[in-house]
């Protein structure tokens, strides 16, 4: 691989398995890339691997393969700049925040990156003002809407300053004018992106290339049209 | 959901609200102290006691009723041993037992109404308590709404099929097992998520504050008026 290659490139994954301790085999053998500014959309079944394979991106799963993040290698040692780099953004919001206001949420990645409370107070202010939840700061994230829990988890994850976000159904349990704005302020955000979702439209609109999961393997990849031709990828 | 009220409560701007959580929650250990120590018959110092819980509770702009409300509803456990002090023939000592822990549960409640949960917790933790215990009771306070809302899903889900009531303690225990599942699904979720954000076994206070000789003061004034209380009454 060349050199340039290798500095562009976000995520290299090569023959990553994983089984769960019940002994079913989540991933069998992937091969996947990503490169910096590139937007991904992972597509496949329930049950398919794209989730387990997106856990495995920040290492808060284990499997046998390689995985590297803007050229660092996962492991033990690393796995606290990795997961600086990664930012994850999971379906549930509610298991996302768990601080008792909106700020205290959004600056507690920061905080653990060991910036300084004030530091980390003006970095949460900055994102939250991004994603436009400025009017929230003080208020408790079960008082949120749907629209507003995801736009909090998001800026929770921008605020620790990601190269790469990892999106886990963005758009599930949203209306539609929320979900037009989510996806306006995803476009807008510059980092590489991997998109895990059902819904084709959300993927012809953020990502340029598609990835399909069939049972823990890749079975293809290329353009989003095409993947969702391919697959008949459409609920109609 | 009374965790919702109370941490309303606690994002006031009272005089009580501003003092340091740790003068706040070093009063409650004074109070808590010279109240468990009162002899029953002393019933004017309990009068004191509660006294000064109402002044505090004014001036920090709580809702007596329902702060008194609240506190009640530890009565049901107390009452259960002041009903036995009673049948034992001590009359004075049952009422002694079920003031003694209204009045706790009073002037516990004036530190968390009046405190964030992070600040007490940090109180907490600046006094070396021990990290996991801070772990499970801010996890607690967070996620008691989102199961409680999860229970109120599951339980109108089973209601839609089933038509009425009846059977319901069949139907809570079925409910309580799957909840505590789902608990336990939602616990490693909110693990995974808190690792993605770096964390590593340890909340980082988002703003320490100083203690300030205004606190110092607080606690000087709470600590004698407590003695002064236990020592002329």
């Amino acid at each position: 691989m060349s050199n340039d290659i290798r500095l562009n490139r976000a995520i290299q994954v090569r023959g990553l398995r994983y089984r769960y301790p019940d002994g079913t085999q989540a991933l069998n053998g992937i091969d996947f890339h990503l490169d910096a500014g590139e937007s991904v959309a992972l597509f496949g079944a329930n049950g398919s691997g794209k989730t387990t394979f997106v856990l495995h991106l920040n290492g808060l799963l284990r499997g046998e393969g390689s995985i590297e993040i803007c050229g660092l290698p996962l492991a033990d040692e690393t796995l606290e700049q990795i997961r600086s780099k990664v930012g994850v953004v999971f379906q549930d919001s509610d298991e996302q925040l768990f601080m008792p206001t909106v700020l205290e949420d959004v600056a507690f990645g920061p905080l653990n990156l060991g910036l300084s409370p004030a530091d980390a107070l003006i970095r949460a202010r900055t994102v939250l003002k991004r994603v436009g939840m400025t009017h929230a700061l003080e208020r408790a994230p079960y008082h949120l809407s749907a629209g507003e829990k995801k736009r909090v988890a998001i800026a929770g994850v921008l605020a620790m300053d990601p190269e790469i976000l990892v999106l886990d159904e963005p758009t599930t349990f949203l209306d539609p004018p929320t979900r037009r704005d989510l996806l306006a302020l995803l476009r807008s955000l510059p980092q590489a992106k991997v998109v895990v979702t059902h819904d084709a439209n959300l993927a012809r609109a953020l990502t340029t290339r598609a990835v399909f999961f069939d049972q823990g393997r890749i079975a293809g990849e290329g353009e989003v049209i095409e993947i969702i031709q391919r697959f008949h990828w459409e609920y109609s | 959901m009374h965790h919702l009220v109370i941490d309303r409560w606690s994002r006031g701007t009272s005089s009580l609200h501003q003092r340091d959580s740790r003068a706040k929650l070093a009063a409650l250990l004074v109070f808590l102290i010279v109240l468990s120590t009162t002899p029953p018959a002393a019933q004017m110092v309990f009068a004191g006691y509660a006294a000064l819980l109402i002044i505090a509770a004014t001036r920090a702009q709580l809702p007596l009723r329902g702060l008194a409300g609240r506190a009640a509803l530890v009565l049901p456990f107390s009452a259960t041993f002041a009903l036995l002090t009673w049948w034992s023939g001590n009359s004075l000592r049952a009422l002694a037992l079920a003031e003694k822990s209204f009045l706790s549960g009073t002037a516990a409640l004036l530190l968390v109404g009046t405190t964030p949960l992070t600040g007490w917790t940090a109180a907490l933790e600046s006094w070396r308590a021990p990290r996991m215990l801070i772990l499970v009771i801010q996890f607690v306070y967070r996620y008691l709404f989102v199961i409680a809302e999860q229970a109120q899903r599951m339980r109108w889900a089973a209601l839609c099929r089933k038509g009425s009531q009846r059977g319901s303690f069949r139907l809570a225990a079925g409910l309580i097992g799957v909840l505590f599942a789902r608990s336990w699904q939602r616990a490693d979720g909110i693990y995974h998520a808190m690792l993605a954000r770096g964390f590593r076994g340890r909340f980082v206070p988002a703003a320490p504050a100083p203690f300030r000789a205004s606190d110092a003061l607080f606690l000087c004034a709470c600590l004698a008026g407590c003695l002064v209380i236990r020592i002329l009454l």
